[in-house]
């Protein structure tokens, strides 16, 4: 035994003898628990922190956790998921003038005097035994269609990107609300191991045409403490900022430190009373724990080819879409509960014909590795998976209709198609519909109040009661609105 | 005992049957024993009705149901019998048992407890006497409570005192004197006590010492700096635009003009008017204006496709939205759909406040970062180059216009000449080669002269031709990219497009017994240049740029360019030119696929023959017959072709362009500025900029005092309103933000909110008190924060028992001192100055630091490029760190974003946090720049040099005390106060470990201490100074260091 080790040995012998002793103290108890819970090789957090809202979960939760594959820029509902027939009879044409009303359009068609009918530039076929229209574009996505919901009448109100996409993740459309990742971790307290509750990671398309920036408040905490804001993972470099020791610092001698960076905040603990240091002495503990489990994390070599394959030939590039579809699954089975995967570049107003394949070739993959992924491994069941964008694409024509290089579709609140699969969701159906040119919803209407009750309800939670003051008034995801789509969940 | 004699009327019978007994009998009791205490209707009462009734009866007109209101004093009084409850149809409806009649109804989620109905009822019994909102009403400065025996202490410890005595509890001991003076040095300049300070406040901890300490931390600089922080976060202050494309914006003259308002004492009614109306003063001041770039600093929009109206009705909301919280602590946001659901403000109100700032010429349109109104506010050194650089323009100006007479003289020559040259057929003589080869491709010479390729099509290829073009004086060449059958499309090239990419084309001279000789391109131009292909990338040695021409549509024309020599070049007989063409792009076989060239002796080559042509025209006529345009086009050739006025024409060029960018790096502050027309402004409705309803004109709220007579209906007036005496929120909320500043937590919780549902502070007496007295001392900022400080509630110590953080665990009665974490800018700053490392520059434009690569890369789709900074920007003070504000220094973990006003502080505890301050560039440099400090000090103890030379002294310390004298000192640096045995055993323990396994790993030692740009101290041995870097590094990151104390 050298002698730095028996000195380690040492200081162990001393870190237990503290608490041991310290269990007295205010917060020492909580304190001993954490770190016995870290000498057993196991857990995240000391329960002072991360502990659920009293009364939570309302009742007994269908999913545990959430994969929201969020698709920035809105994909074309038209081309990939809403089949509409009537468009291709009417190909060219005007469309009629009561369908158009008076509504608004961004600046990029709001002063274009025609808008013509453009039917789907896809093939569309019937997939599975629910008979789910899908595009030729996705055909790994159509392979899953049985374990899928389609929701064929979600509409909005934000006609531009950041707001529409701000609405969704926060239920407003002006930035400052928490993020629905930030509710969940806030109402349900910690259960993740050794990862942060509520994980963001952001890819684009490859081709880079038309990105849209990802806001740092799309996973902000708005008005609630920081720590429930989403915890990026970056597309390159270190995954976590600062999770690598400087140079020249071994985890041996982290680990050391550390362990008389407690024990001297302890003694400060025993002499000042602030229980504020318990949990810093317990949060310096789980960023040592998270140090390793990090970079376990991103380790794929005990991934098989197979299940690589399945993901696409991106998959070993940090920042890709399928790199991070593959990460998800791996933060789902360390119980993360809500990871945001948000892919820009579905904006296609003037690059239809040439970008929309990519980008679907880009995505689509991936996607449906991650359904299958989690199917067989038994966590589906209480996984909540959900694909969609922050508005659809007009079933008109941006552009002319001579010049098919560059056609394109502007930007459409008003019917739109988002999937979900797992977690207490029915599987195989379709839900709700659009008008016969996939211009309004029209049956069965979900507004994206609704679709947030509904997320919300799958984790056991009354939208209505989960709230938190502020600014003197109560404040929810849903605002004041939301109504729970019982007509989708399982029986 | 008006409480107890209607108990047995007929409603509680219903709930005895439901077997409420327990919670009557309860009621009962409570209110024998309880009733004589008088209830609170401000603290006790209007809460619950805010909070349970309000919604459905209360300020919003809208939603009110069954038309009543119990906002109001009228509204409630219909519902209440004065003294006795049971006769009160309100309390009747708190108890019902019948859901249909239940108040609040069950299904609203709201249910009143117990004790809450009791509360109601007692007040009812006692009179229900009605009392305003506490912050609504006007400010009149409290009595002083206790008595003669008082009479020494401040107002602060007088009201808190009193209001411990109501609570039976009692004040802490005063905290240690190195607690003390860390506490006031963190607070008043965001920086830690030096040594120097410590050890002659330690000599004498007296009153006056502490009172003279504060005084000089009041004079520092860097007080301005630390109360500026807290001000941009209200003000929402960044260095971009935030949103897509994010533009750097230059609002820092701002910033440096609110440290200076702070650090000069600029009285807060000043402060306050300047930033809100500066630009409308009479006579406004160059500084008066500037300081209205407050409202100017809200997020600005340039996403694609956004409409400029639905911009500037947001930028509108925020600015009013802004004022709200920061001067009035009103939540003026609900009522941009609807009247206030608590408070007593009407959606109109709302939109009479926006009237203000609605005038303003901004449209909302484009992402422009310095939208006008804009202040430009140069720098000192930008005047002087200025000066210069207009100075030496006109001298050259000078020289050109002296060589343009020399050119007027002899314009009769040269016209002869001209026109001698032009009237010569061909001014461009065609180039036939005698060889011609490409790398991939085969090549025929048409009959026209062209070269035309075939075969094989290669995704890249270059050509190489060789011409003899006889004896001249040769100026320039010219290629034609022409178009052929068998290209795509009958275009240029055999392409996907038919387009092509010419990334180079060299010319070289070969004479026999001769080096050969490369013709320098200076210039040329194009028939048609696509973007980001221009023609220069053919000449630039770079083969990733290049000349394309694909105008967005099927290639539908030849095309041509002009290549200019940078001097002419003399062919003699025999001379063979041997040209090279270049295709190198990644564009796949983009090569031209048919072309030829031409050579010419014109002194200025162009493409437009027509020009030449109408310049031949001009010179033919007869002097007395040119119009205007001939002379000029004359006058202008010949320039051109005059190399000595081509030259000193560049000169004027270059410093007109260096004074161009000197002028376009002047700083331009966004300001504010009305517009001569008034906008009408309307009520939108649910807040849509295209729902407008009812035109409402500029006003004030109408539940809170007049603006005064004769007031302008503009922002002045609004300004003037605001720091009006018998305005009764300003003084309280913009108080309360400074004690918060100090004690973390405000004496109201909701710095943001101080209407109905804000809340109701418990030591609200000291608050007004020291709001008045803020008023009426002329607005006198140091004079409040002296007066908070050098209290004795300040200077408690922060020790809290068991018990203690039981009853309150977040000290609002004020029972023991203030211990926070210090904000993620302070505790860089403080790591900075231990370090040894801060440079304490005021002010300038922002720097950029230390950050991991690709953050803005990442968030920005690489559009914005981290450029790091070296050298001193470094280590300036956080306040002066470039703030994106899309993604905000990653250093600061929790601070506010800047997207929007924020004046509630929020620290968080993460495993993010700790990861930042072990793992940062900035903090291991930091503790590398403390080991060279203790290290010094522990040379100094041992009495030798920094070399190990020991000096003559006598009794030095032994190795093993010096490492334990050295720790202390550092442990104080970081702490200011002596390490406990136990402490100092620790830090020694791992001192000796980290010896071993540095001094085991030579490679980790020097890899650790290369961290950071600032050049390590190589006196020390790396493994020792190692070993020391991460013992400092463990104290920079222990609690009490990164805690005020």
């Amino acid at each position: 035994m050298s002698y730095s080790s028996q000195r380690e040995a040492a200081a162990q012998l001393t870190r237990r003898s503290l608490f041991g002793r310290g269990a007295a103290g205010l917060g020492l108890a909580a304190l001993s628990g954490l770190l016995d819970k870290d000498l057993g090789g196991a857990s995240s957090a000391a329960a002072a922190v991360g502990e659920a809202l009293p009364g939570l979960p309302h009742f007994p939760p269908k999913a545990k956790r959430v994969v929201y594959l969020f698709q920035n820029g809105a994909p074309t509902h038209v081309d990939l998921y809403d089949y509409k027939p009537m468009l291709r009879q009417w190909q060219g044409k005007q469309l009629p003038a009561e369908l158009l009303g008076d509504k608004r359009f961004s600046t990029m068609t709001g002063g274009q005097q025609d808008k013509p009918a453009l039917a789907e530039i896809t093939e569309f076929r019937q997939h599975g035994e629910s008979g789910a229209w899908v595009s030729s574009f996705l055909p790994e996505i159509a392979g899953i269609a049985d374990d899928l919901c389609f929701v064929k009448s979600m509409h909005t109100e934000a006609v531009n990107h950041a707001p529409a996409i701000t609405f969704f993740l926060t239920g407003s459309e002006m930035p400052g609300r928490p993020s629905m990742g930030s509710w969940l971790s806030y109402g349900l307290g910690d259960q993740a191991k050794n990862m942060p509750e509520f994980v963001v990671m952001t890819s684009r398309d490859q081709e880079a045409s038309c990105g849209q920036i990802f806001y740092d408040f799309y996973w902000s905490s708005g008005f609630l403490p920081s720590r429930y804001q989403g915890v990026k993972f970056r597309g390159s470099g270190d995954p976590v900022l600062y999770i690598t020791n400087p140079d020249g610092v071994s985890r041996e001698m982290r680990r050391g430190i550390l362990d008389d960076l407690a024990k001297l905040n302890g003694l400060q603990l025993d002499a000042i009373g602030d229980p504020e240091i318990a949990t810093r002495i317990s949060q310096y503990e789980m960023a040592y724990q998270m140090q390793a489990s990090v970079p376990e994390l991103v380790d794929f070599s005990d991934e098989p080819q197979h299940i690589l394959d399945r993901y696409g030939p991106d998959v070993k590039r940090q920042g890709s879409f399928a790199y991070n579809c593959l990460i998800a699954r791996r933060l789902i089975e360390r119980d993360v509960r809500f990871v945001q995967l948000m892919h820009a570049g579905w904006d296609q107003h003037r690059n239809l014909n040439t970008q929309l394949k990519i980008q679907c070739r880009d995505t689509d993959a991936p996607s449906a590795a991650l359904v299958r992924d989690l199917k067989e491994r038994g966590l589906l069941d209480d996984t909540l998976v959900i694909w969609g964008g922050e508005f659809g694409r007009t079933p008109f024509l941006q552009g002319k209709i001579e010049e098919t290089q560059t056609w394109g579709r502007d930007h459409h609140p008003y019917g739109f198609t988002v999937w979900m699969a797992g977690g207490g969701i029915q599987p195989g159906i379709s839900y709700g519909a659009t008008d016969e040119f996939g211009f309004n919803a029209v049956e069965n209407k979900v507004h994206v109040h609704d679709f947030q009750a509904t997320v919300l309800h799958l984790l056991g939670i009354d939208h209505t009661r989960l709230t938190h003051r502020f600014q003197g008034r109560q404040f929810r995801l849903t605002d004041v609105h939301g109504r729970v789509v019982k007509e989708i969940l399982k029986g | 005992m008006v409480a107890s004699a209607p108990r047995n009327r007929p409603p509680f019978s219903v709930l005895l049957a439901v077997g409420c007994v327990w919670f009557v009998a309860c009621i009962v009791t409570a209110a024998d024993a309880r009733a004589e205490t008088p209830v609170d209707f401000a603290r006790e009462i209007r809460p619950i009705l805010s909070e349970q009734c309000f919604h459905c009866h209360g300020p919003d007109a809208g939603v009110r149901q069954a038309d009543l209101r119990l906002d109001t004093p009228d509204g409630a009084a219909t519902m209440i019998t004065a003294g006795d409850r049971h006769a009160s149809e309100l309390f009747r409806r708190l108890i019902s048992s019948d859901p249909a009649e239940l108040m609040p109804p069950p299904d609203s989620n709201r249910r009143l407890t117990p004790a809450q109905v009791e509360s109601l009822g007692r007040w009812i019994d006692q009179g229900a006497k009605w009392q305003e909102h506490w912050a609504f009403s006007p400010l009149v400065r409290p009595e002083l409570p206790g008595g003669a025996e008082e009479q020494a202490s401040g107002a602060i410890d007088r009201f808190a005192r009193a209001v411990w005595a109501a609570e039976g509890i009692e004040g802490s001991e005063p905290a240690s004197p190195e607690a003390r003076l860390r506490r006031v040095t963190l607070d008043l300049t965001g920086l830690p006590p030096t040594l120097e300070d410590l050890d002659a406040f330690l000599a004498d901890p007296s009153k006056e010492a502490y009172e003279r300490a504060v005084e000089r931390l009041l004079q520092s600089p860097a007080f301005g700096e630390r109360m500026a922080w807290d001000w941009l976060d209200a003000a929402r202050y960044a260095d971009s635009n935030g949103y897509q494309g994010d533009g750097e914006r230059t609002m820092w003259p701002w910033r440096d003009w609110v440290v200076d308002a702070f650090n000069r004492n600029l009285p807060f009614d000043q402060f306050t008017l300047w930033q809100v109306a500066g630009d409308q003063l009479p006579d406004a001041t160059f500084e008066q204006r500037l300081a209205s770039g407050f409202f100017r600093n809200h997020m600005i929009n340039g996403e694609g496709g956004r409409i400029a109206e639905e911009n500037r009705i947001e930028y509108v909301f925020d600015m009013t939205e802004t004022l709200g919280t920061v001067w009035l602590g009103l939540t003026l946001n609900c009522c941009r759909c609807h009247d206030h659901k608590f408070d007593p403000l009407t959606q109109a109100d709302y939109y009479s406040l926006f009237a203000f700032f609605n005038q303003t010429p901004i449209t909302g349109g484009g992402g422009n970062p310095q939208t006008p109104p804009v202040l430009e506010v140069p720098a000192e050194s930008q005047r002087l180059e200025i000066d210069r650089l207009q100075q030496e323009l006109a001298a050259v100006r000078e020289r050109l216009a002296e060589r343009s007479k020399v050119l007027e003289a002899e314009q009769p020559t040269w016209e002869q000449e001209w026109l001698a040259k032009l009237d010569q057929p061909g001014a461009w003589k065609p180039l036939l080669p005698t060889a011609y080869a490409a790398e991939g491709q085969d090549f025929t010479l048409l009959e026209d002269g062209s070269l035309l390729s075939s075969g094989a099509n290669p995704a890249q290829d270059s050509y190489r031709l060789t011409y003899r073009p006889g004896p001249m004086r040769a100026t320039g060449i010219r290629l034609e990219a022409l178009r052929h059958e068998s290209m795509t499309a009958g275009g240029l090239a055999r392409s996907d497009s038919g387009n092509f990419v010419l990334t180079g084309l060299e010319i070289v001279v070969r004479r026999p017994g001769a080096e050969p000789r490369k013709i320098e391109i200076a210039s040329g131009e194009a028939s048609f240049e696509q973007g980001g292909f221009g023609i220069g990338g053919v000449w630039d040695n770079d083969p990733s740029t290049g000349w394309a021409v694909y105008e967005g549509k099927p290639i539908d024309r030849d095309h041509q360019a002009v290549l200019r020599f940078s001097a002419p070049s003399d062919v003699i007989d025999g001379e063979e030119w041997v040209i090279t063409l270049r295709h190198e792009s990644p564009h796949a076989q983009h090569n031209i696929g048919r072309l030829r060239l031409a050579i010419t002796e014109m002194p200025q080559p162009t493409l437009g023959e027509a020009q030449q042509e109408s310049l031949a025209a001009a010179l033919r006529m007869p002097p007395d017959a040119r119009g205007d345009e001939e002379r000029k086009l004359i006058r202008r050739s010949q320039r051109e072709s005059d190399a000595a006025h081509r030259e000193i024409a560049a000169e004027v060029d270059v410093v007109d362009k260096r004074l161009a960018s000197v002028r376009g790096g002047i700083p331009k502050v966004m300001i504010m500025g009305d517009q001569p027309e008034r906008r009408p402004t309307f009520i939108l409705q649910v807040g849509a900029y295209t729902k407008p309803g009812a035109e409402v004109s500029a006003a004030v709220p109408g539940f809170l005092p007049d603006m005064s007579e004769g007031s302008p209906a503009n922002r002045l007036g609004l300004a003037r309103w605001l720091i009006d005496d018998r305005q009764p929120l300003m003084a309280r909320v913009v108080v309360n933000r400074f004690w918060q500043s100090l004690f973390g937590i405000g004496l109201v919780k909701t710095p943001e909110d101080f209407g109905v549902q804000g809340e109701i502070p418990r030591h609200r007496e000291l608050l007004d008190w020291l709001a008045a007295d803020f008023r009426d001392s002329g607005w006198d900022v140091k004079r409040l924060m002296r007066q908070i400080v050098i209290s004795e509630v300040y200077q408690q110590s922060s020790r809290v028992t068991p018990e203690t953080h039981e009853r309150d665990p977040e000290n609002r009665l004020l029972a023991h001192g203030p211990r926070r974490r210090l904000p993620a800018w302070m505790i860089r700053d403080q790591a900075l100055a231990i370090g040894g490392l801060l440079v304490p520059k005021l002010g300038g434009q922002p720097v950029n630091g230390y950050q991991p690569a690709g953050i803005w890369e990442e968030a920005t789709f690489g559009n914005k490029r981290y450029q790091q900074d070296t050298g001193e920007a470094l280590y300036r003070r956080t306040l002066y760190t470039f703030w994106r504000r899309i993604v905000a220094p990653t250093m600061l973990f929790d601070n506010a974003t800047r997207q929007t006003c924020t004046v509630s502080p929020f620290l968080t505890n993460t495993p993010l946090h700790a990861l930042t301050t072990l793992n940062d560039t900035t903090y291991v440099e930091a503790a590398r720049g403390m080991s060279q400090r203790v290290l010094a000090e522990r040379a100094r103890l041992l009495g030798a040099n920094a070399d190990g030379a020991v000096t003559a002294e006598a009794s030095v310390l032994d190795a093993a005390a010096a490492d334990r004298a050295a720790l202390a000192w550092g442990f104080r640096l970081a702490t200011a106060r002596q390490p406990r045995d136990a402490e100092v055993e620790i830090l020694l323990g791992r001192l000796a470990i980290l010896r071993e396994q540095f001094s085991a790993a030579a490679d980790a030692a020097n890899a650790f201490l290369a961290i950071g740009e600032s050049p390590r101290d190589a006196a020390w041995e790396p493994g020792e100074q190692a070993a020391w870097a991460a013992v400092c590094s463990l104290i920079l990151n222990l609690d009490e260091t990164i805690t005020k104390p």
